[in-house]
């Protein structure tokens, strides 16, 4: 299904759309998406609908090695050379716009909330910050002070950065051209 | 530690059990699904349909659409025809499950073995920020000076490390 929808079909974060060419933004990105990933699985381990429960169990392990590995780069490259820390203080101001939608509830999420089934993102947001503040704290990096990154149309309905686009066609593109995988 | 439930005694069964537990890990070919803690239980259901569950590894794992095709050929060809494989996700499968057979396996063919897993409990998730490296000994000459070079190995759940005494590279299964 993933590889014939339109773009705004897509439903995700727009953190996850960002370019992975560099490093530090890599880890960065990484970091932030895991530490919320993992606070959202840990809750979700005593959701009603069993399966969700049983894959954020399995989730949260598989994740905490990730943010592990994540948070370590980060302080690694911070107190590592005057290069490896300006890539990493560039990263925080190219990914630091995305990390308030993470947190900003869909209706959906909201409702299936209510429903003590899923998750609102916006109740994690005290224990990211704890996690990050410690990581920023070990890479001595003072908190980014940048302004979240403006919406096109609303939250999770299909509103994506430019680098959507060129990403969906590039994961497309084998599926399009060689449909069921026939060749 | 593995449940591979022995409770009625089907000769039919038991051939079924002996067969799936013959089937090794695609990417890890040293291991039967036995060794590696996957083959969680052999059955037949009501309907006379040989019923197989196992315990996916990682989620994701590319390995198991493989290990389900390999089981279900093997009992084919052993002549069960009517085989239904279930993924249970119930509890977690943990690289503590590894038998020591599995262990002993994964060494003689140059892998390190994975050390405990860390126990996760209710509630936030501690952060790990210092490197708490295991002594690992290298499995091709037993030294315990080694070094991890690479938190990945050649699959995503091994690590990549080197053993200063002898001066080999090898892989080391990571806990989880």
């Amino acid at each position: 299904m993933a590889f014939f929808r339109d773009e705004t079909q897509f439903r995700n974060v727009r953190l996850v759309e960002l370019d992975n060419g560099d490093f530090a933004c890599s880890v960065t990105r990484l970091l932030v998406f895991s530490t919320h990933r993992l606070a959202i699985l840990q809750r979700l381990r005593t959701s009603r609908d069993n399966v969700l429960a049983a894959v954020a169990a399995k989730g949260v392990k598989e994740i905490t090695y990730h943010r592990d590995y994540a948070a370590r780069w980060l302080v690694t490259l911070a107190c590592g050379t005057e290069q490896s820390r300006r890539r990493v203080e560039e990263a925080l101001i190219t990914v630091w716009p995305y990390v308030a939608e993470l947190f900003t509830a869909h209706p959906v999420e909201r409702r299936i909330a209510g429903s003590g089934v899923g998750v609102d993102p916006s109740t994690v947001r005290d224990e990211f910050d704890s996690v990050i503040t410690q990581v920023f704290h070990a890479a001595e990096l003072p908190q980014p002070a940048v302004a979240p990154a403006p919406h096109g149309g609303g939250h999770r309905d299909g509103d994506h950065t430019d680098a959507m686009a060129a990403f969906v066609g590039e994961m497309q593109s084998l599926a399009r051209e060689h449909t069921m995988g026939v060749w | 530690m593995n449940a591979v439930t022995t409770a009625v005694i089907d000769p039919s069964v038991e051939r079924a059990r002996e067969v799936a537990a013959s089937v090794t890990d695609p990417e890890m070919p040293m291991l039967t699904l036995v060794d590696l803690g996957v083959l969680r239980s052999v059955d037949r259901d009501t309907d006379g349909r040989v019923v197989v569950a196992i315990t996916p590894t990682y989620s994701g794992c590319p390995a198991m659409a493989t290990m389900r095709a390999d089981l279900e050929c093997a009992l084919a060809t052993a002549g069960f025809t009517d085989v239904v494989v279930h993924a249970v996700l119930t509890p977690p499968w943990s690289t503590d499950w590894i038998t020591d057979a599995g262990r002993r396996k994964l060494a003689e063919h140059g892998i390190a073995a994975p050390g405990t897993a860390r126990v996760l409990k209710d509630g936030p998730i501690a952060l790990t920020l210092t490197v708490h490296a295991p002594v690992v000994h290298c499995p091709l000459c037993g030294a315990a000076d080694t070094e991890r070079t690479s938190e990945f190995g050649a699959t995503a759940c091994k690590s990549l490390h080197r053993c200063r005494s002898c001066g080999e590279p090898f892989d080391r299964v990571k806990e989880i």
